[in-house]
């Protein structure tokens, strides 16, 4: 027996399926829907235009819709290459989110209680700035000339200046440095909740402290790690700004890619086009990581 | 106890801040000894058994186990086990790879491993669990679990902290013997800490009782019942009525004592003339009368309060100047009893009279 709900209660159930549908479903389907039609020279620059104001006559054009768009990204190899590629900055960059997150999560957890609030304040502090501004200081870092050159040319370290602006490096870089917090808040989670004498029973039973990170701390926080993967990899493959500010004219990556066609080539289906696939694309890890939560929710 | 202990533990103590954990405990546990750490929670039993496990570092004093100094030996070097209070079975593994852990730590060969495990959940009657997770687990299968991890790498000395305290009673009572029988076979030494008089007197075969900080009393369940060291001790382990007066004279290995209430006990334990004493009584030894109209007993009082537990009748008696006594008889005995309220007179034999030396 369902009790009825109230109309008090259905509009607050309601409001985020509302906010959904409008901010999210509906440009959804008209960027499929764009991704359907052709490039054109007109104003909006693509045909067929459904309007409104043709009633059921606009369904007859229901016909004009192809998928050429789709067709022009299998033909052309620079979309493949450009899907590929930002696979492969994001996983690489995600690797190295996940090795220099893992032990600043770590200390973090390991650290005295009153401090631990503190540390994941100042693990978030970056936020209080503007990501591009913050983007754009690395400019000024890792150009030929810039602070980081200057230091390691300073120290000897180096005889002339590293080429690491304007390449992939930079874009790695980039990535690593604005993504590391999503990766360290839900790797501290998983450290710091782990019961403190689980450690003490491994050492009991004769594992020394390494063995018993390898074997206790480590499995037991991997759902830690996948989520921060997740949150790191999901995001880094449509990255715009920082492969635009950092990478090089060699940099390809698919949200660059996406650009160009939107505003330099003004081929709107093509865009469309590639933003369904890669959405597409990144359904398998969304999915992935909505189970991870809910296993987390469960458990 | 044989000539060397297993485990030595000179002057130990233990500081957090201001509070001392353990105080300048001294203490030996044989081969094969099972050995009970009884007292209040706080009293430091636990943490004396970290220190024994490693976990903590002694401020003073030095533990040996086969004679040889465990200053610098960390806890994974031990050769101790301990089973927790929270079980602390490791979430992400199948109960037989959690009992497998300290093995395959010591370098194992996997089929033997296999081989022990195999034994160890016959022995704490889990076959067939292997394959489970703890959380698929009761918490009576969890404390198992928990067993068989501390027994597997047959270490020579078993600490287990509270290890009964999650289960229900009935689980417990089986559980105790279980425990004594395995101890048996195993010939470890087990060392338990308990809050639980009862747990400590049913398993073990010493007894050491805590009180901040101290071991204030190490013997047999008899020693420390009968004979308690001080009046925390008489009055933690079971009950007892306490008496203060002073020796009046002594006479044939007898003692007279005269109590503040004017009243006059015997007592068989030595004692000086003029000496002033703390006697112990225990209620089962106590003997309760109705009493007749001439009055003339030595400690007269009113009954107050009686209950029939049904292996015993427990009662209570104030005596006339005020202090409450409490007497008890097996409850088969107790067919009738005199009614609240009756005028009762109490005795008991000079044997039951325990002078504390204190």
């Amino acid at each position: 027996m369902k009790a009825r709900r109230s109309l008090a209660e259905r509009l607050v159930l309601g409001a985020p399926w509302a906010w959904l549908i409008v901010f999210f479903l509906i440009p959804f389907l008209i960027v499929v829907k764009i991704s359907l039609s052709e490039a054109a020279l007109a104003q909006p620059p693509y045909k067929p235009v459904f309007d409104l104001g043709d009633g059921w006559e606009a369904l007859s054009k229901l016909g004009e819709l192809s998928l050429s768009a789709y067709a022009g990204l299998a033909d052309d190899w620079l979309y493949a290459q450009a899907y590929l590629s930002s696979l492969r900055l994001a996983f690489v960059s995600t690797l190295c989110t996940l090795a220099l997150a893992y032990p600043l999560a770590y200390a973090m957890a390991r650290a005295p209680l009153r401090l631990r609030p503190i540390l994941v304040t100042l693990a978030v502090a970056p936020f209080w700035t503007s990501f591009l501004i913050r983007v754009y200081a690395w400019i000024t870092i890792l150009r030929d000339e810039g602070l980081l050159n200057h230091a390691l040319l300073w120290l000897g370290l180096i005889a002339e200046p590293l080429h690491i602006f304007a390449s992939d490096a930079a874009v790695v870089i980039g990535i690593v440095y604005s993504y590391l917090p999503f990766m360290v808040l839900p790797l501290y989670n998983a450290i710091a909740r782990q019961p403190p004498e689980l450690l003490e029973a491994a050492a009991d039973l004769g594992a020394s402290p390494t063995a018993a990170f390898w074997r206790v701390t480590v499995p037991l926080s991997m759902p830690g790690v996948l989520a921060g993967c997740l949150l790191v990899f999901i995001p880094a493959i449509g990255e715009f700004v920082i492969p635009d500010l950092l990478g090089g004219s060699d940099t390809l990556m698919i949200g660059r890619t996406l650009w160009v066609e939107f505003f330099d080539n003004r081929d709107w289906p093509a865009a469309s086009a590639v933003a369904v696939v890669l959405l597409a694309l990144l359904l398998g890890p969304m999915a992935l990581y909505e189970r991870s939560q809910m296993a987390e929710a469960g458990s | 106890m044989s000539a060397a202990p297993l485990i030595a533990l000179e002057n130990v103590t233990k500081r957090y801040g201001a509070v001392t954990a353990v105080d300048d405990v001294s203490l030996e546990i044989g081969a094969g000894e099972f050995f009970a750490l009884l007292g209040p929670s706080g009293c430091g039993k636990t943490s004396l058994m970290r220190l024994i496990a490693g976990f903590e570092t002694p401020d003073a004093g030095r533990i040996l186990i086969d004679g040889q100094d465990m200053a610098h030996m960390p806890p994974h070097a031990r050769p101790v086990n301990m089973m927790f209070q929270s079980y602390a079975l490791f979430p992400h593994m199948s109960v037989a790879r959690n009992i497998g852990f300290g093995l395959v730590q010591a370098g194992m060969p996997r089929a033997m491993i296999e081989a022990r495990v195999q034994e160890l959940l016959r022995l704490v009657q889990l076959e067939g669990l292997g394959a489970r997770r703890p959380d698929q687990l009761s918490g009576g299968q969890k404390q198992r679990v928990a067993l068989a991890r501390a027994l597997a790498r047959k270490p020579r000395l078993v600490l287990l902290d509270e290890p009964l305290g999650a289960l229900d009673r009935k689980l417990r009572e089986e559980t105790q013997f279980e425990l004594m029988r395995l101890q048996r076979e195993l010939g470890a030494a087990f060392m338990l800490v308990t809050h639980d008089q009862d747990e400590a007197m049913v398993m073990a075969q010493r007894i050491g009782v805590m009180q901040a900080g101290r071991i204030v009393q190490a013997g047999t369940a008899r020693d420390i019942y009968e004979r308690p060291a001080s009046r925390f001790v008489a009055g933690f382990i079971g009950e007892a009525n306490i008496f203060e007066g002073v020796v009046e004279r002594v006479e044939a290995g007898l003692c007279s004592v005269r109590l503040k209430s004017g009243a006059l006990v015997e007592t068989s334990c030595p004692c000086a003339s003029g000496q002033s004493v703390t006697i112990a009584v225990r209620p089962e030894r106590m003997l309760l009368e109705l009493m007749h109209d001439d009055g003339a007993a030595n400690l007269a009082g009113v009954l107050l309060d009686s209950a029939y537990r049904g292996d015993r009748q427990t009662a209570q008696v104030r005596l006339d100047d005020g202090a409450i006594v409490r007497v008890a008889r097996s409850g088969f005995e107790a067919a009738s009893s005199p009614e609240r309220g009756a005028k009762v007179s109490l005795s008991f034999a000079p044997q039951a009279a325990w002078v504390l030396p204190e």
